[in-house]
């Protein structure tokens, strides 16, 4: 009889291990462990990108995920979509458009009404070590990206005084989820010459140079399927007419299921090409496998 | 020489209804975490009775799981609900032992993956919001569990 068990087992193992060993896994993740998407494309929050691969696969398969956020500002109205793709949870390729519309202040600015700035950011992510979730309480997870943009607008851009069009942000990330408080705490330090995340530019008459920003999350895990927080981002100042301040957001993310994750979110986005005081709401929708 | 042989056989000698497993010391720390201090979580878990029905309804959902279901047929239910219960009543500060292999040499050549892990999680997540352990109470002991990840997964 047990003899009998055992020889099941054995060929059960037999047959399971190389199969599993091969076998690539569709989904898996955790909920909520890939992240919602940042204006940037990347697996982040709404403004910080985090060590966070996109996608639902494990490191056993292939993801990915597609989004569509709104910013609605007093005087602007920010939109991005795209979409990005998860490998092994270990690499992150993504793209994101960017439609910024200037509404009244782009008549203002004598560059049209309604007149929309345009950008393509193309990101690439590597997870180096690390989990978010499981191993030790304090070992993050920790990632290394770049991001390359390109404003469409770039005669705008010139005209407010950036040096350069096309620009490429550095970043290293870690992020963790502490089980034993529930929170969620994130640090990115980007490298980066771009002016309101390149939509004014690369580097101006204030700096043309890189310098070191900062991005930071904390949120609190209240279920499986919802994290509430906020971030914060800083940001160079390098346009002597526009003046750039730091980016501030309240947020919550709620995972409606394995697939779609929906986000809202209260964003201080500070003063913008001349415009102070852009407060509003943040949307975003997530749809991955 | 002899008698710690003698000693380790009638530790591990199989309890009712269980398959026998291969002698091994039996040691509270094979459970893999130490213990909360204080009766706050075993509370959250509704006692030794709330672990127990935790436990049950955890292994059923694993047992049932289409897709990690695979890697529990065959194996001794019984002495997996018993090991079970006493490892979380133990890190729960229940005034257990844990008399179970520790997870390394439990789990090897099982061909864990990553999203079975994440599964088999889920599935206790659902056990314990049944019982109706706050949300925070689950997390405090998933975190004595989420480092004992390396042990249990393969690769
Ligand atoms: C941190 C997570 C885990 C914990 C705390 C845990 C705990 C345990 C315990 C206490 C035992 C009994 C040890 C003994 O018999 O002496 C056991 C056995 C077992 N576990 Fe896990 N386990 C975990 C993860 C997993 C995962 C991810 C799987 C697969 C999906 C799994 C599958 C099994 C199987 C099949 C057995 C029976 C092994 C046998 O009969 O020899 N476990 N586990």
């Amino acid at each position: 009889m047990y003899f009998a068990k055992i020889m099941a087992c054995a060929a059960a193992v037999l047959i399971a291990v190389p199969a599993a060993a091969e076998e690539l896994r569709q989904g898996g993740k955790l909920l909520l462990t890939n992240g919602v998407t940042t204006i940037e494309g990347a697996s982040g929050g709404g403004i910080s990108t985090w060590a966070l691969i996109a996608g639902n696969e494990t490191t056993d398969g292939i993801g990915g995920s597609a989004h569509v956020s709104i910013v609605v500002l007093p005087d602007y109205d920010w939109q991005s979509h795209g979409a990005a793709i998860g490998l092994f949870d270990r690499v992150e390729l993504s793209y994101a458009r960017q439609n910024f519309n200037t509404r009244d202040i782009g008549a203002a600015l004598g560059i049209g009404q309604d007149y929309v700035l345009r950008q393509d950011v193309f990101g690439a992510k590597v997870r180096l070590f690390g989990d978010a979730v499981y191993g030790s309480p304090w070992a993050p997870q920790v990632a290394v990206g770049v991001q390359h943009k390109r404003n469409l607008d770039g005669w705008v851009a010139r005209a407010v005084g950036a040096k350069e069009t096309e620009g490429t942000d550095f970043y290293v990330a870690a992020t963790k989820l502490s089980l034993s408080t529930s929170i969620l705490v994130g640090a990115t330090a980007r490298l980066t010459k771009a002016n309101q995340n390149g939509l004014l530019g690369f580097g101006g008459d204030k700096g043309e140079d890189y310098s070191v920003q900062f991005e930071g999350t904390l949120g609190y895990q209240l279920s499986r399927r919802f994290v509430i927080g906020g971030e914060y981002r800083t940001k160079p100042d390098n346009l002597g007419v526009a003046r750039e301040d730091d980016w501030f957001d309240l947020y919550a993310a709620y995972a409606i299921t394995r697939n779609l994750t929906a986000t809202a979110a209260y964003a201080d986005l500070g003063s913008i090409a001349t415009v102070p005081k852009q407060r509003g709401a943040f949307l975003s929708l997530q749809a991955s496998f | 020489m002899l008698l710690t042989a003698l000693a380790l056989f009638l530790q591990t000698a199989p309890s009712p209804g269980e398959e026998p497993v291969d002698p091994y010391e039996i040691k509270d720390s094979n459970a893999g975490a130490t213990p909360f201090s204080g009766t706050g979580m075993l509370e959250a878990f509704g006692g030794k009775e709330g672990i127990r029905r935790i436990v049950d309804r955890f292994v059923d959902a694993n047992l049932a799981d289409e897709e990690i279901g695979e890697i529990f047929a065959g194996h001794d239910q019984v002495r997996l609900r018993r090991t079970l219960f006493e490892q979380f009543c133990y890190i729960l500060n229940g005034g257990c032992r844990y008399t179970g292999r520790d997870m390394k040499s439990s789990h090897k050549d099982l061909g864990t993956q990553h999203a079975d892990m994440n599964r088999l999680v889920e599935n206790l997540q659902a056990a314990m919001a049944t019982e109706g352990v706050p949300f925070a109470a689950q997390n405090r002991f998933l975190a004595k569990l989420a480092p004992m990840k390396r042990d249990v997964v393969e690769r």
